[in-house]
């Protein structure tokens, strides 16, 4: 992507400058990385409901006889596994087991799937779908630009989403449901990326807007509040999710990343899969590892980690955690083997503060039981 | 609070309340506002002598760590112990009770250096104009 092309605007634009959202650059979008305080809303998001513009991700239609069996061909988890008005996670595999993309990937029909995919890879990942759909009879669509996206997530989420969708807080935990939204075709998935329960609503470029403010407006009495991309980032981190890019790429696999649970080997041949059985078979020699400072100080990117006074690797995502009030970080430790409790080190402003390895999720909600 | 009208400030922005040779040191309300959040604050040593312009102490927002400079030169004679508990003190009232530290001026005159208030709302402006994320 060339860095001199215009920023990309969100349907929700005006909106965040209204509310005084303050805007960054996010890989070529203008999105707000707060409104009134990233540990505010990190926190109502904890306690109450967070509104989140999250228009850059992409929506990409998957239609006709063959649709299953082509997404079966791409992903590392087993498609056929969600029926009409379910969604699954899965990771789109390389040859070399390496992650193209990490999606969402909600069955509408039989025969209809919608994937959402990452905002910087929508476009390498649909034409990575057109080079592997050959042969199938599956009509791809990218529609990234035509929709736009908001979070809804938090404890109050369902008695907000129910205040503009009734019929949301009857979804399960990973349901999908297509339905009006101001009378233009959308989707209302029961799913998220901060740990807590929550809804996604996909709703046309013409009347997102409508929906965000309905939203805004109507979530009040709840609590909701919006937030930006730095809340997302500490809510997602400390509930163990991955940011592709900086977390995983095409060079690391579902198996270093830790996410082996989402690659299904026995649910017959896909792009990777000799290579992600050959490398479950030989065990990995890195991994990516949660720690957790045991003094005060905060974590950035890129510090090294130190276990018996040796470098084992950098951290690729860490933070203050507002829930844990402590910083954390993961990265990939080339010392897969190490316990939850093992001591080691991080590399800060030249000085090594005591850290211990740690298991993810950092924070898991009481208000989102697991497997719910 | 301070009135920001009657301090001194550093283009990295902290400020400086001199009188006579007792300096009070902190970061600007537009400083706080940039950097978000304040989680953790990092304070020189008491008896620290410190140069004008050297890094001497460390305030971490949730998003970076941000060096603070010392406006002049002179001894840490105090640091703020109630901020350093409670760094939020430092969105809440950065011209007040988030003050970062105290320090005794060996060079007082070193302060004429420094931007007074209208010179630091010009360079904000400036900074502004060419956008600074």
């Amino acid at each position: 992507m060339s860095t001199s092309a215009a920023l990309r605007r969100t349907a929700l634009y005006e909106s965040h400058k209204r509310l005084g959202g303050k805007i960054v650059d996010f890989h070529g979008w203008e999105l707000p990385v707060q409104f009134e305080s990233i540990m505010r809303e990190h926190e109502a998001t904890r306690h109450r409901c967070g509104l989140f513009d999250v228009s850059h991700m992409g929506q990409v239609f998957v239609t006709g006889p063959d649709a299953l069996a082509f997404l079966q061909k791409v992903n590392a988890n087993d498609i056929a596994r969600v029926k009409p008005g379910r969604a699954i996670y899965s990771h789109l595999p390389n040859e070399q087991g390496g992650v193209v993309d990490d999606v969402i990937i909600s069955c509408l029909a039989k025969d209809r799937y919608l994937v959402v995919v990452n905002a910087a890879t929508a476009d390498k990942d649909f034409a990575w779908f057109q080079k592997h759909a050959k042969g199938f009879d599956a009509e791809l669509e990218n529609k990234s630009d035509q929709y736009g996206m908001i979070a809804v997530q938090g404890p109050r989420a369902a008695d907000v989403a129910g205040l503009v969708a009734p019929e949301a807080p009857g979804l399960p935990r990973f349901g999908a449901l297509e339905r009006d939204l101001c009378g233009q075709r959308g989707f209302i998935t029961r799913t998220g990326y901060t740990g807590e329960d929550g809804f996604e609503f996909i709703a046309s470029n013409e009347i997102v807007a409508r929906v965000w403010e309905d939203l805004l407006a109507k979530g009040r009495s709840f609590g909701a509040q919006p937030c930006g991309l730095g809340a997302r980032d500490t809510l997602r981190l400390e509930a163990g999710y991955l940011l592709y890019g900086q977390d995983i790429d095409e060079g690391l696999t579902t198996y270093e990343a830790d996410y082996g649970w989402v690659v299904k080997l026995d649910k017959g041949d896909f792009i990777g899969r000799d290579a992600l059985k050959k490398q479950k078979a030989e065990g990995i020699k890195r991994k990516l590892t949660g720690i957790r400072l045991l003094e005060r100080g905060v974590p950035r990117a890129g510090a090294p980690v130190m276990i018996d006074g040796k470098e084992a690797g950098k951290l690729c995502s860490a933070t203050f955690s507002p829930s844990l009030r402590a910083g954390i970080g993961t990265g990939y430790l080339d010392r897969p083997d190490l316990a939850p409790g093992t001591k080691c080190g991080v590399m800060l402003h030249g000085r090594e503060i005591p850290a211990e390895i740690v298991k993810t999720p950092f924070y898991a909600s009481p208000n989102l039981k697991k497997g719910a | 609070m301070l009135d920001p009208k009657k301090l001194k400030y550093l283009k990295s922005h902290e400020w400086l309340d001199l009188q006579g040779d007792a300096g009070t040191v902190g970061i600007s309300d537009h400083a706080q506002k940039e950097i978000t959040d304040v989680v953790f604050i990092e304070p020189p040593k008491l008896g620290r002598k410190v140069k004008q312009g050297e890094a001497c102490c460390v305030v971490e927002s949730v998003k970076a760590a941000f060096d603070i400079y010392a406006p002049v030169s002179g001894e840490i004679v105090a640091v703020n112990a109630d901020a350093v508990k409670n760094p939020a003190l430092v969105n809440a009232e950065a011209l007040g009770k988030g003050w970062l530290f105290k320090l005794k001026a060996s060079a007082p005159g070193e302060a004429a250096k420094l931007m007074d208030y209208p010179a630091y709302e010009e360079f904000l402006k400036a900074e502004a104009a060419h956008g600074s994320h």
